[in-house]
């Protein structure tokens, strides 16, 4: 009896023994990379799967969306606030060994701002003049225009730090500086990182981490249900959430991302370039109802083309109340007293699907038909995005402080308007925090009056991770899993 | 028992038919109305199958649905019989000419081809849409008539009736429309049973996919696929349509065995 009992004891020493060593995790995120170079394409995936894990930049974003020193320990701005002088942490090496230095980020700064450069985000690099070496582990930044955002832009996933020898083929194997190494990628399944042991700064308490990418919410759902994966970020069914809450096994995260989820609207197609007829859509959306409907609570009502989790957000909702008689009334006004018929074209996620449908039944109201045509993701790009062929849509901006791309009269929703590209310009060459602040409000206030798009809300994210997991980002300030601060309990 | 299947058959088939009809008159709720408070309740009194994920009535769905799939199927079947018969029909009365040849290979041709698949790939071209649904479901429906109008009229050819009718002057084509048809029609009748229920699946399936019938019009695969995620949710909003699809589906096979007992004369011959 004695002995069974001892070795009961044992056997249960040994399973929590076990159960606390576990040093790996599993992560699903619902889209694969296409490839494996954060540098050449605008693909979130590969920042989820890659950014802080594998490749670092001279500065990096927290948790929070703040910008902290990464390769760089500091960095000093001149007098003329025109050249940055960054000092680079000692002792950094590359996967493969090789040494990381002021050349190296030279050689990355000069590759993603050249002219036949696939950088994605070349807008960031645009006021480099010249990244000059002073001395291995100093690097000296010399801007054409002043430019306050810098070491934010240089955080950005595009903006890593490669080397001259690999970086050819990050594409297929991405060598960074990272905690982690990249080991194995098993398309259409799985990639597989390692911790890698000559890692620079503080060790991350997990040795190996899977990504596995799950695009079907079903399979999402049994997958995670299942315990298959520790932890699903950005879990793709938000009507299952509740399921999760209510099991001990799980916990569930709710975040905010930066993406805010508008109805672009063609500015130059008529009836859009009148905006009492913009305006008119504004108040015939029903903002609750599309949040509660098509992501089950999920999200944040916006009435501007800002953050709400931003210092500088303004709350602009007010002004796009919905109110369906006013809509109306606005309507006649423009001389569209019975309404008019337009496209809606809606690429695959859920908010759009569901949210057009939604925002179909809400325009009918107000007596403005719609066709709706569900796209997947590369006809979208092809249709409206580079076809600009589309008198509505609805897509998420999912990268930070994007504000800027209505200075772009050529972007997708053709919104041109000088004063707010003088705006922007005053915007860039600004650095006083309290200016910037002010700039920036006008700015939001600026396209909240003038109805560019309707602005729907906040992206949210959940994570729903294993109980025992902490340490995973809450919110999405650039897309990321940054797995160098999980561990288990 | 062969009644009964004939009966059933007819039975499920009279109240799809009679659903869809009535769908035009009446409706218990519009089906263009969004209402989110009142999403995802099971069966009550006012919603006698329930709501779904947008707060429609689930039954008014269904019944609008149900139009839909009735025309889709029933607007392949007339373009498969409108094109597939009078194929056949000319190839068995020129049949070994150069014509029967292109005809007949033709048809090998597109019957070599998984019909769904095309029918994905004719959408994703063309764009999805009920009207291109309908014309790639109806493309499929051309091969099947044509064969099956050319094999039944092949052997007529042969019968003494039909040489008396050239004995005395009828050109090929008056034969073919006034005593090969009729001879034939219980046959297409019959196929065109069962052509119609595949027609309900193959829309049902393209709806799923998402080239079907498009938003906000309903359709029933499209109930299922938006439905899948919420099983465990609200497994009615699931259940429900693909229960009506089962239904139909079975009702028009079990009608279209009942009427092939009663209406092949070779099977009529071999019970007598």
């Amino acid at each position: 009896m004695t002995l069974i009992r001892n070795s009961f004891l044992a056997s249960c020493l040994f399973a929590s023994a076990a159960f606390a060593q576990q040093t790996d995790v599993t992560v699903a995120i619902q889209l694969e990379p296409p490839h494996l170079d954060p540098t050449s394409a605008a693909a979130g995936a590969i920042d989820s799967v890659l950014y802080t894990n594998v490749f670092e930049g001279l500065t990096k974003f927290t948790k929070t969306g703040a910008v902290v020193p990464a390769l760089a320990k500091s960095w000093d701005v001149s007098e003329d606030g025109l050249t940055y002088t960054f000092h680079l942490n000692e002792g950094v090496t590359f996967h493969d060994g090789s040494a990381m230095d002021a050349e190296d980020v030279k050689f990355s700064l000069d590759r993603a701002r050249a002219e036949d450069s696939t950088n994605a985000q070349k807008a960031l690099f645009a006021q480099i003049a010249e990244v000059t070496v002073v001395d291995p582990v100093t690097v000296e930044i010399t801007l054409s225009e002043l430019n306050g955002n810098l070491p934010f832009n240089l955080a950005w996933g595009d903006a890593v730090i490669v080397a001259p020898e690999s970086a050819d083929t990050n594409t297929q194997t991405p060598v960074g500086t990272g905690p982690f190494a990249f080991d194995t990628w098993v398309q259409g399944d799985r990639i597989e990182l390692v911790q890698f042991d000559a890692y620079w700064g503080e060790k991350p308490a997990l040795t190996a981490a899977t990504f596995k990418f799950i695009s079907d919410p079903t399979a999402a759902f049994s997958a995670t249900m299942a315990q298959d994966v520790d932890a699903f970020v950005g879990f793709p069914a938000p009507e299952n959430i509740a399921i999760f809450e209510a099991d001990p096994r799980f916990q569930v995260i709710n975040g905010s991302t930066e993406g805010e989820t508008i109805l672009s609207t063609n500015n130059k197609m008529p009836p859009f370039d009148n905006v009492k007829v913009r305006e008119a859509v504004a108040h015939a959306i029903d903002r609750q109802a599309i949040i509660d409907g098509a992501m089950f609570g999920q999200g944040t009502p916006i009435g501007t083309h800002f953050a709400p989790h931003n210092p500088d957000y303004m709350d602009f909702t007010a002004s796009s109340a919905y109110d369906p008689e006013l809509s109306k009334k606005l309507l006649a006004e423009a001389g569209f007293a019975d309404g008019f018929t337009t496209t809606l074209k809606l690429p695959p996620p859920s908010y759009a699907r569901r949210g057009g449908e939604i925002i179909a039944a809400q325009l009918r109201a107000v007596g403005i038909e719609t066709e709706i045509t569900n796209l997947e993701w590369a006809q979208w790009l092809e249709e409206v995005f580079r076809g600009k062929d589309y008198g509505l849509t609805i897509v998420s901006h999912t990268e930070p402080f994007d504000i800027g791309i209505y200075a772009r009269p050529d972007y997708y929703f053709q919104y041109d308007n000088p004063e707010f590209q003088d705006l922007m310009a005053e915007l860039t060459a600004t650095t006083d925090p309290a200016k910037r602040s002010e700039l920036l409000a006008t700015a939001q206030e600026t396209i909240a009056k003038d109805y560019v798009n309707g602005y729907l809300f906040q992206l949210g994210v959940a994570t729903i991770a294993d109980a025992n997991l902490q340490g995973l980002w809450p919110d999405q300030p650039t897309q990321a899993v940054d797995l160098t601060g999980v561990s288990w309990k | 028992m062969k009644q009964l299947t004939l009966i059933c058959g007819a039975v499920l088939t009279l109240v799809f038919f009679a659903v869809a009809g009535m769908s035009f008159l009446w409706t218990p709720e519009p089906v263009d109305i969004v209402n989110i408070p009142a999403r995802l309740q099971t069966p009550n009194l006012t919603n006698w199958l329930g709501t779904d994920h947008f707060g429609r009535d689930i039954l008014s769905m269904l019944m609008v649905g149900a139009r839909t799939s009735l025309a889709v199927a029933i607007v392949a079947v007339v373009i498969g019989m409108g094109l597939g018969v009078p194929l056949g029909l000319i190839a068995a009365a020129n049949s070994g000419s150069w014509l029967d040849e292109v005809i007949s290979r033709t048809n090998d041709l597109i019957f070599a081809f998984p019909s769904l698949v095309i029918a994905i790939l004719i959408t994703a071209i063309s764009g999805p849409g009920a009207i291109n649904a309908i014309i790639a479901i109806g493309i499929f429906n051309i091969p099947v008539f044509a064969r099956l109008s050319r094999a039944a009229a092949l052997p007529l050819w042969k019968r003494e009736f039909i040489m008396a009718a050239r004995v005395a002057g009828k050109s090929k084509a008056r034969i073919s429309g006034e005593h090969i048809l009729p001879n034939i029609a219980n046959l297409l009748i019959v196929q065109g049973t069962i052509q119609f229920s595949l027609g309900i699946l193959a829309e049902a399936g393209l709806s799923y996919v998402g080239l079907g019938a498009q938003p906000p019009i309903p359709s029933w695969g499209r109930m299922l696929a938006e439905s899948q995620t919420m099983i465990t949710l609200a497994p009615h909003v699931a259940i429900i349509p693909g229960c009506a699809i089962v239904l139909t589906v079975l009702g028009l096979n079990l009608l279209g065995d009942g009427l092939r007992d009663r209406l092949d004369p070779k099977l009529r011959s071999t019970r007598t």
